[in-house]
């Protein structure tokens, strides 16, 4: 029986779509208010200009995944077969992660069609709440204390979550074992 | 030769994943910062309640539609204590801030499903909600 994940539909525009609505909405704004949409593009340009080398390096790292990860590699250690050492590095990697989170989602999502569990990249997408480099600003307003328990509550709440994401999937797989290459 | 041909379909392929979510990529961040230009993080606070038993529910939904860098969630939420704003509330809208992202949920959908998209973060809302209820019952204890 195919899974819920297998229903999803390529709508090779729908990307192109939202981002003509996100410019009418520009539009819009620009009629009602020129000075906002000003600053919001002004913000547009720069946010695009600070993302352009995390895409860089995630246009890198899918070419990596496609040339070099084999679905049965990803299987065995990012799938349900991976046991602790998947929850490990899945909160490891999401720890260590530079850069935007939106940036991940296209690798995430080829991992998954690989054959990733769910409940690993619910987890992952989690752990990145814990920023190892911001963790003294945070020390600094809110004390080490607090920020030795936000910290902990990051990387449990991240494996909680991806046990209930799994639940809520349906306790599958992302992908169907039986399209793993044998 | 057969590594050439690896590297072809694995580029090709690349690009057309590439392709495919570079439009959402670009939305999102226009929508981010429309979004932010709008209804900056600082005015979104005011909504927000010094104390009370919602508050870490209405820190949580705050910290989820504003958009921005983790960094500034911390210096806001710095601001809040000092406005008198409760533990709990600013710890849910400090978790919500960096886990929920509702102006992703476009890209986030495009690539792992709309399903995984709305249930990670519906659950993550969740979690920040009661992150914060368990920051005010355990730091007093440290």
């Amino acid at each position: 029986m195919p899974g819920k994940n297998s229903k999803r539909k390529s709508r090779p525009f729908a990307g192109w779509v939202f981002l003509a609505v996100v410019a009418i909405g520009y539009g819009v704004t620009a009629i009602v208010d020129n000075d906002l949409a000003a600053a919001a593009l002004a913000g547009w340009f720069g946010l695009l200009a600070k993302v352009l080398p995390v895409l860089a390096l995630i246009f890198g790292l899918l070419f990596l995944a496609e040339a070099f990860l084999e679905r049965a590699w990803i299987v065995r250690h990012l799938g349900r077969a991976a046991g602790p050492k998947g929850w490990a590095l899945a909160v490891l990697c999401g720890v260590l992660s530079v850069g935007p989170i939106y940036a991940w989602y296209p690798l995430l999502g080829e991992l998954s069609k690989k054959g990733m569990r769910s409940a690993l990249a619910a987890t992952f997408l989690y752990s990145r709440a814990l920023k190892l480099p911001l963790l003294p600003l945070m020390a600094h307003y809110f004390g080490v204390a607090y920020t030795i328990f936000v910290s902990i509550s990051f990387i449990l709440f991240a494996v909680l979550n991806g046990l209930i994401m799994e639940a809520l999937m349906g306790d599958r797989p992302s992908h169907r074992p039986e399209d793993v290459d044998q | 030769m057969g590594s050439v041909n690896r590297f072809r379909r694995a580029g090709r392929r690349s690009v057309i994943s590439f392709i495919k979510v570079l439009p959402i990529v670009i939305g999102v961040l226009g929508l981010a910062s429309l979004l932010a230009a709008a209804l900056p993080a600082g005015a979104l606070a005011r909504f927000l309640p010094m104390e009370g038993t919602f508050g870490p529910l209405l820190g949580a939904v705050v910290g989820g539609v504003a958009a921005g860098h983790p960094l500034t969630s911390y210096v806001l939420a710095g601001e809040f204590g000092s406005a008198g704003i409760g533990l709990a509330t600013i710890t849910a809208f400090i978790v919500s801030w960096v886990t929920v992202g509702l102006v992703h949920i476009p890209i986030e959908s495009a690539t792992l499903g709309m399903r995984f998209a709305l249930w990670r973060n519906a659950i993550s809302f969740a979690s920040a909600v009661i992150i914060g209820y368990l920051a005010a019952i355990v730091m007093p204890l440290l």
